[in-house]
């Protein structure tokens, strides 16, 4: 398998997505520039984590316009695996890959702590190796996460199981207290209509080893070599 | 062709929790203005174009704002104002 991350100017999380695939997961990955306009055959594409383009006038509304998203939009509508985290899961949204819209944070801090999720479907690239209903420790760190759709959209998402991940407590219950950003119904992470483009707020690549606090970020990288031909 | 000043404010869709808001307006009563109701945070935009006609002009920033200034899940927009530059 041969991840490809894609590096926009203000990405500050692609090195460690490389890493995590690399290093943990022992497969190909190589970062791409914004301008390339080539996947390098990559099988998989992750949008990372950063502040793209400064943020300037909304989270991720520039990046959609770098020359590589023409291909990372033609390899996502060929069925190809696509994860946006963070900064990669507003630019998904931006570039309608994803509905909705990652909003400020309600508290209007910028939060950088480790949050609980509950996983919500095991019925995408990402999550196939996970078990429902499993609470997963990662961190967050931003201020823009507040997922935010109509009522239709999101009635949508759950009827469909494309919610993915929920903001629970430390019993697994979605509360308000958990909820580090005001996202609507606790939602963390959702995935388009084939469960092959996921996006979520908290860092999975950040949670790859024990050093780092947490390794409960592995699963979704070993899902994408569960589904992979062997 | 003629050049034309687009001003164009965009806000939080209404109904929608606007915590920037409620931030300025709190510290408005707090400050000493008991009486302000509502505030809502957003951007203000002057784009400089051409165009055959004020209409045209407008139209065109329309056009601009639905598909990139603002967010159409999120935001509205209205133009504000279309001058001659």
């Amino acid at each position: 398998m041969k991840v490809g991350v894609i590096s926009f100017p203000g990405s500050n999380c692609d090195e460690d997505a490389l890493l995590a695939v690399v290093e943990q997961l022992d497969e190909e990955a190589v970062l791409l520039w914004h301008k390339d306009h080539d996947l390098q055959g990559a099988d998989v594409v992750i949008l990372p984590g950063g502040f793209s383009y400064g943020d300037y006038l909304r989270s991720g509304a520039i990046a959609r316009f770098s020359p590589i998203m023409h291909e990372v939009v033609a390899h996502a509508k060929r069925g190809g695996p696509v994860i946006g985290i963070c900064n990669g899961f507003q630019i998904a949204c931006e570039a309608g890959l994803l509905p909705g819209a990652l909003l400020r944070n309600q508290s209007l801090q910028f939060r950088s702590m480790s949050v609980t999720i509950r996983v919500e479907s095991t019925a995408t690239a990402f999550t196939r190796a996970a078990v429902n209903g499993r609470l997963l420790t990662m961190p967050i760190a931003h201020g823009d996460g507040r997922y935010t759709a109509d009522a239709t959209t999101l009635d949508q998402l759950e009827g469909e199981g494309r919610v993915v991940f929920r903001y629970v407590d430390a019993d697994g219950n979605p509360t308000a207290a958990a909820n580090p950003n005001g996202a609507m119904r606790n939602i963390a992470g959702i995935a388009n209509e084939t469960g092959t483009i996921v996006g979520l707020m908290p860092h999975p690549e950040r949670a790859m080893e024990t050093l780092l606090g947490s390794t409960d970020g592995l699963v979704l990288f070993q899902s994408l070599l569960a589904g992979m031909p062997v | 062709m003629t050049r034309f000043r687009v001003s164009v404010h965009i806000v939080p869709r209404k109904g929608l929790l606007d915590p920037q808001g409620k931030a300025v307006a709190d510290a408005l009563h707090t400050l000493g203005f008991p009486t302000v109701t509502d505030v809502h945070v957003g951007r203000h935009l002057v784009i400089e174009t051409s165009a055959s006609d004020a209409r045209q002009a407008e139209e065109s920033v329309r056009d601009m704002c639905s598909r990139l200034l603002a967010n159409p899940v999120t935001e509205d927009f209205e133009i504000a104002a279309v001058v001659a530059a």
